[in-house]
């Protein structure tokens, strides 16, 4: 992207909030937060070639975390923030060391074993998660004493955390370290053979992963302020997958459109049709049959061979 | 003691069940190599095919092989129209399936509605059996019998019959069958309708017990999953040890701490992932 | 002085079919070791046994004394263990530059900074291009593995095990599929690798290989069935059963 045109996207980001009405300002920040969580899984899926069917696990253990501890010991939220931020991290770095004992199909039926267990969980373990009627009576939190309960105040904030989140993430996969991982995505066994350890490189990057997939899952809960099973169902970490993978898994700005996509459509469908689960299968299929590579490649390779003629 | 027998013939009922499902499942996986995450639903659909079909045919045992028919049709056309296209590219396969599942699951909402839909067991089996003071359902004990005799079936269709032997070949090693002559293609549309019209007929067979429900889908899929991680890819043997384990600690822990069923049956995940990535009978690495 | 590598009674078989029947060898420090037997003899095995890509059923192996049968691949290679393939493996996709970077990168602990742009650490570049004009490449450093002929991508692969300073250098069919003009120039590159580093070789092309090699050992199924200097297995009659006579 060229310099004029980030400067564009940035007034145009900031500026939106003042034309917007509530109902945009809102759609934007949920898809911030899907932008950011889509980038967290891409860093697995794109630059670590390791497709988890798993990933809703951290929006809804970073969600239920914080909501329990506000709830049941009445932390405020500048504890359970980052006692949800640890706890949910610690846990990914379990998870990761089960799940990358195999990579390809086993890591990813593990990943989705792994997430379906704390989704079951979370139906049957009432007295923690109140079961299918979810945990509500939440609150958002108000840094340096700024409420965040307007529209415009919560979509500056989850525009502020997804930027840094974001760049935090573009700088690892543009760092030696992101070489590492692109390197073991590759060719593993070279990878080895040159002195690098694939195995704690991935899992170093599952615990990361996991960590912004926390991140996001803050945002999650202080957005709607209500946590339910269904976040951390199939269909959430489906939804999550579908992003990267429509968007371009393995770009930075592929997983941003790919989740912005996938979020207007869900929003759409469920507001007219009630048929998001069937749409979401349809444009799966039709996503890895037509075009596999996803939207932002397809559209650089389109871009580049019309200037060449 | 009446509480300890009477869990443990469910628990079989369920091994049962879970062996119907698993079974086709970890087939697939072996021999294709893709995770058919389509299972959970070609089950549900199989009890909601039931449902329908108990409606004109009134013989539970006469629907299950309907569904189970009409099932691996439906399987042999997802694997011919789509997945064949797809050849090569194992996880292109896998989210389709996965796809496919939300269609199928969406489709079973449209028509068969939101509420679950009780199945009857065969009026013969509906009194239960009473030895002393313990009362018991038959259904489950029948259920019990047809997954053994289901994997007797399979297993000498496996060992002794020339396409058990195909099988064979494709799941050790898929070059060698290749060079061999097996014809692959045509292996793997019978494998996969094969495996359809267990998970569709299983759904049948489950109907009296768990009843035909939107999420049968979705809470099938991860006990077939977690089968085949600990059973190992591709091997009936672990898929019908590894259905009995799961069931045998799925139901006592549903009973004796209900709240943390699911987090039990992590455990020995870990175990067997930890100490054999392959599975208990697994000979490749998932 | 200890032996570069030191072997005792290797054995591993696959699903039953031993692949390393009980190997012993000792190369010393400096030496150039050919390993050479018919298709099928074990030679890429007792590589891969080497380096920890497979882990041996039986049997020792000593790096400068220090037994690593129990070490990971990229342990052994801060060890300084490093190969090339018989089946090229690079990073298409990557620049040659990039390819080399990666080997550098294997064996600096900047590889662990997860913030700093990898454009930023100049001196890998440099290093990188230092290696490439060793095997006189520099001038492709920018083009893709991809579109470079397959005699410089056998260039590169030696490029990549250089890179890492080995100590102990493993070549696996350098020569491999190469014209007549790029044999030379590769066996000019081997004979040019400094005598600390301690070369072992497979080759098939026996014409090359031998001007090359100090001492020769004869694998067939799994075992040393000769093992001696040029003339001493070029003489033997054994070698001439299972290998020359062919």
């Amino acid at each position: 992207m060229s310099a004029a045109a980030r400067i564009v996207l940035v007034l145009v980001l900031v500026a939106f909030p003042l034309i917007g009405g509530d109902f945009y300002i809102n759609l934007a920040s949920q898809i911030f937060i899907a932008a950011l969580f889509a980038t967290s899984l891409n860093l697995l899926v794109g630059y670590g070639g390791l497709v988890s069917l798993g990933h809703a696990a951290w929006i809804g253990l970073a969600a239920y975390t914080s909501a329990w501890l506000y709830l049941h010991l009445g932390l405020r939220h500048w504890i359970t923030a980052p006692l949800a931020l640890v706890n949910t991290t610690l846990i990914a770095g379990l998870f990761g060391w089960i799940a990358l004992r195999a990579t390809g199909l086993g890591f990813l039926m593990i990943t989705l074993a792994l997430s379906q267990v704390l989704w079951g969980t979370a139906y049957r373990w009432a007295a923690v998660t109140n079961g299918d009627n979810g945990l509500s009576g939440l609150t958002r939190p108000a840094p340096f004493g700024i409420s965040l309960d307007g529209p415009a105040a919560f979509y500056y904030f989850s525009l502020t955390v997804t930027i840094v989140a974001v760049w935090m993430m573009a700088r690892l996969v543009n760092s030696p370290f992101g070489a590492a991982l692109r390197g073991s995505r590759d060719e593993s066994r070279r990878m080895s053979a040159l002195g690098h350890n694939v195995w704690l490189v991935r899992w170093l990057t599952f615990v990361y992963s996991g960590f912004w997939g926390a991140v996001a899952g803050l945002l999650f809960v202080y957005y709607h302020k209500y946590i339910h099973p269904t976040a951390l169902s199939l269909t959430s970490s489906a939804e999550v997958l579908l992003g990267v993978i429509a968007g371009g898994a393995g770009t930075i700005a592929g997983p941003i459109v790919g989740a912005a996509i996938v979020l207007i459509l869900k929003n759409y469908v469920s507001a007219y049709l009630d048929r998001w689960n069937m749409l979401l299968g349809a444009v799966f299929v039709v996503i890895v049959i037509f075009m596999p590579d996803g939207i932002v490649p397809g559209i650089r390779r389109w871009s580049a061979r019309l200037r060449k003629t | 003691m009446q509480f300890w027998i009477v869990q443990s013939l469910n628990s079989l009922a369920l091994g049962g069940l879970l062996f119907l499902l698993a079974t086709g499942f970890s087939l697939i996986f072996g021999l294709m190599r893709i995770a058919n995450l389509t299972h959970g639903a070609l089950f549900m659909l199989g009890a909601y095919v039931g449902v329908t079909t108990l409606k004109f045919v009134p013989n539970l045992w006469l629907a299950a092989l309907i569904a189970g028919l009409l099932v691996a049709l439906f399987g042999g056309l997802l694997e011919r129209s789509i997945l064949r296209r797809l050849a090569g590219n194992a996880l292109g396969q896998v989210l389709v399936t996965l796809g496919v599942s939300f269609i199928v699951a969406d489709f079973c909402l449209i028509v068969w509605g939101g509420d679950p839909i009780p199945i009857a067991a065969p009026t013969s089996l509906q009194r239960p059996i009473v030895v002393g003071n313990i009362a018991f359902p038959a259904y489950r004990l029948v259920v019990l019998g047809i997954a053994i005799i289901t994997a007797i079936a399979l297993h000498l269709l496996m060992e002794r019959t020339r396409l058990g032997a195909m099988i064979r070949a494709g799941v050790d090693d898929m070059q060698m069958a290749r060079a061999v002559g097996v014809p692959v293609s045509r292996l793997f549309t019978t494998v996969f309708c094969l495996g359809a019209a267990l998970a569709g007929a299983g759904g049948v067979i489950a109907g009296p017990i768990m009843s035909a429900y939107p999420g049968l889908d979705a809470d099938m899929l991860p006990l077939a999953l977690i089968v085949v991680i600990l059973g190992g890819v591709g091997s009936l043997l672990g898929a019908f040890v590894g259905s009995f384990v799961i069931a045998i600690i799925y139901t006592f822990g549903s009973a004796l701490l209900p709240d943390l069923a699911y987090v039990i049956l992590f455990l020995p995940m870990i175990v067997v992932i930890a100490f054999r990535p392959r599975g208990l009978f697994g000979r490749r690495s998932t | 002085m200890t032996p570069a590598l030191q072997i005792t009674g290797l054995r591993k078989a696959f699903g039953g079919l031993p692949a390393m029947n009980g190997v012993s060898l000792e190369v010393l420090q400096g030496e150039r070791r050919l390993i050479i037997g018919p298709n099928g003899a074990g030679k890429t095995t007792l590589f891969n046994l080497i380096t920890g890509d497979l882990a041996p059923d039986a049997g020792a192996i000593r790096l400068f004394g220090e037994e690593v049968s129990h070490l990971k691949c990229h342990q052994r290679a801060h060890r300084g263990v490093a190969r090339t393939y018989q089946i090229i493996t690079l990073f298409p996709k990557d620049t040659l530059e990039h390819n080399i970077v990666l080997a550098l990168l294997g064996m600096s602990s900047v590889r662990w900074n997860a913030f700093r742009p990898l454009a930023v650490e100049t001196s890998l570049c440099e290093e990188a291009r230092r290696v490439l004009g060793l095997v006189g490449l520099e001038r492709s450093a920018t083009r893709m593995i991809g579109e470079v002929a397959y005699g410089e991508k056998r260039r590169v692969e030696i490029a990549m095990a250089l890179a890492q300073k080995p100590k102990l250098l493993l070549l696996d069919e350098p020569l491999a599929g190469l014209s007549l003009e790029e044999r030379v120039a590769v066996k000019a590159l081997i004979a040019a690798i400094p005598r600390d580093v301690t070369v072992v070789m497979i080759e098939h092309d026996m014409d090359t290989a031998l001007d090359l090699a100090e001492r020769i050992t004869v694998l067939h199924y799994g075992s040393v069935i000769v093992e001696g200097t040029r003339s001493e297995v070029v003489t033997d009659p054994k070698t001439h059963e299972v290998y020359l006579g062919a």
